[in-house]
């Protein structure tokens, strides 16, 4: 009886969770790969084949843009992290108590705007009539409007902007759990500032690193709104490459293809950096 | 902290702080402020305060309030966040007691699945759901001429695309909180005769209403400012982060889009401060 309430609530419960996962997640991945390994020879007749995947690469313009989004993508990483490494170890071992809540709480509300808006104020700020260059100008430091939008640098600092956040939340929820005691033994141990952070802190902080570097590699190669509008029409960023397929020329399959190997892509990325870390998923994105 | 550091190291890293904050705020400012600019364009110079982006009705100065595409997005937005949240809520809540009570074979496997959708670039959600449901409604219409319009893009497949990543959210909350729970406190209600649906009601599910609650407002949150996913998905029912794109894009940007943003900012704002409310232990007295 007892047995057979748990196999049944075991049940209830596993149901909610596999429909969950197959229907939305396996089953839509394997669609996509199917789709993707599909010629079109004639309408309404298809063949298998990797025509999608040989275009891609005998297309310059394709992987150059892939290559460009991933570089592109890891050079926002290691940004995120240098920035955003300070500003979590302040929050977590130097504020007071009070202040401390309060900075931590003004790093969330970004959070909670849409990366639309807030590339939006990046272009209120920067545009050739913006803020930034009015200000300039009425402070005479420049005679002629100028513009800071539509380059690589705005890309760049734009993504940096959208995804600190999820760098620095996980930093100081590790850096939070580390006892004080074990920075001052390494001072009295005779090491100096660089020798501590390097032997005792970052060690220490490995997992939350990790987790946030995943979470904003991830979320900036897969992002769409800031290099769009803060790149123009030069940005050329893989999901665009991937929507332009979908929705401008209504080619399913190669979009498919696209979104395959951007998925591949950024798993690759990903387990390697797990790997090289020596860290698992479970020690590090999915640690609440 | 009991380390003495050199003051000059100290004032420039305190100023680090504080230019970082500068930085993190300055968009937001930007965006929220130029809807009171009494001008056609959110730009300088200052023409003066002005409501008319929030509540005037006639062009060319048509207030958020009266425009009726911006309402219509904020409408289908509300909708789809609703439905979400409540979608994502349940089943975090089912995912919870699966992953911190049950004992079942490949457990551990099964939660990286669990995890595993945070990590998948939102546009890729969108696409395989969306190549999906069209061959589903393609396949059905062809061999059984069954018209299952709700596969096509529109408001059931946005929700479904945004649960299909924010059920993950809401799970990891859930789960915090339930590892957490005392399970003695559901034995001494067993040892005083009460039924499994009765501590289920009266002991455990109190003690998980705040993350519960806490995990619907994110989710909520998340769903409203949702993009990528949602692009892909979209039919004619967009929601508002949609309608305002379109408009950027096609229209160029009016204070009216900063009205929206200012609106969108302070709701958010207010959410998520009821939901750190809610999330806290009640003083003990």
């Amino acid at each position: 009886m007892q047995k057979d309430i748990k196999r049944l609530s075991l049940f209830l419960l596993f149901a909610p969770f596999a429909l969950w996962i197959a229907l939305l997640i396996i089953l839509p991945h394997l669609g996509m790969f199917y789709i993707s390994v599909r010629e079109k020879v004639a309408p309404r007749v298809y063949e298998f084949g990797l025509e999608n995947y040989i275009n891609f690469f005998t297309e310059p313009i394709y992987w150059n843009t892939l290559i460009r989004t991933g570089s592109m993508s890891l050079l926002v990483t290691v940004l995120a992290l240098l920035l955003g490494f300070p500003i979590a170890y302040y929050i977590a071992k130097i504020a007071g108590n009070r202040t401390r809540g309060a900075l931590f709480l003004m790093c969330l509300i970004p959070l909670w705007v849409s990366d639309l808006i807030r590339a939006f104020g990046w272009i209120l700020l920067l545009r050739e009539t913006g803020v930034v260059s009015s200000s300039l100008q009425w402070a005479g430091l420049i005679n002629t409007p100028i513009e800071f939008l539509y380059n690589d640098a705005a890309v760049i600092m734009g993504l940096v902007y959208t995804v600190i956040l999820f760098m620095i939340v996980p930093l100081v929820s590790t850096l939070d759990g580390m006892d004080n005691s074990m920075i001052e033994a390494g001072y009295n141990l005779g090491g100096n500032g660089p020798t501590v952070l390097r032997r005792i802190i970052i060690p220490y902080a490995m997992p939350g690193i990790v987790a946030g570097c995943i979470v904003v590699f991830m979320l900036t190669a897969g992002s769409y709104l800031t290099p769009i509008l803060l790149g123009g029409k030069n940005s050329s960023w893989f999901t665009e490459q991937i929507y332009d397929q979908f929705i401008t020329r209504y080619n399913w399959e190669s979009g498919a293809a696209f979104g395959f190997l951007l998925l591949a892509f950024t798993s690759l990325v990903v387990w390697a950096g797990l790997k090289l870390s020596g860290q698992t998923l479970n020690s590090t994105v999915a640690k609440s | 902290m009991a380390i003495k550091a050199n003051p000059i190291f100290l004032t420039s890293y305190r100023l680090y702080v504080a230019a970082f904050f500068l930085f993190l705020a300055a968009p937001l400012v930007a965006a929220g402020v130029f809807a009171f600019n009494d001008s056609l364009f959110p730009s300088l110079p200052w023409q003066g305060f002005t409501l008319d982006w929030f509540f005037n009705d006639t062009e060319p100065k048509l207030g958020m309030f009266h425009d009726r595409r911006l309402l219509r997005g904020l409408y289908y937005s509300f909708v789809i966040a609703t439905g979400v949240s409540l979608l994502s809520v349940f089943v975090g809540t089912c995912n919870a007691f699966l992953f911190v009570r049950c004992d079942f074979p490949a457990k551990d496997f099964f939660y990286i699945m669990m995890v595993v959708p945070l990590v998948i670039p939102g546009v890729i959600l969108g696409i395989s759901i969306l190549l999906l449901a069209s061959t589903i409604a393609n396949g059905a219409e062809e061999t059984l001429s069954l018209d299952l319009d709700f596969l096509r893009p529109g408001i059931v497949l946005v929700v479904l695309g945004q649960f299909s990543f924010i059920t993950t959210i809401t799970s990891l909350v859930i789960v915090a909180r339930l590892r957490k729970f005392d399970q003695s406190m559901e034995e001494a209600a067993y040892n005083l005769g009460a039924s499994r649906v009765r501590v289920l009601r009266t002991i455990t599910l109190p003690f998980l209403f705040p993350a519960m609650a806490a995990a619907g407002i994110v989710a909520f949150l998340v769903s409203f400012e949702n993009f990528n996913t949602t692009l892909f998905l979209v039919g004619s029912e967009a929601p508002l982060t949609i309608t305002m794109y379109d408009r950027m894009v096609k229209v160029g940007s009016t204070p009216v889009l900063n009205a929206v943003s200012f609106f969108l900012m302070i709701g958010s704002a207010l959410l998520a401060l009821v939901s750190v409310l809610v999330q806290r232990d009640p003083p003990k007295t």
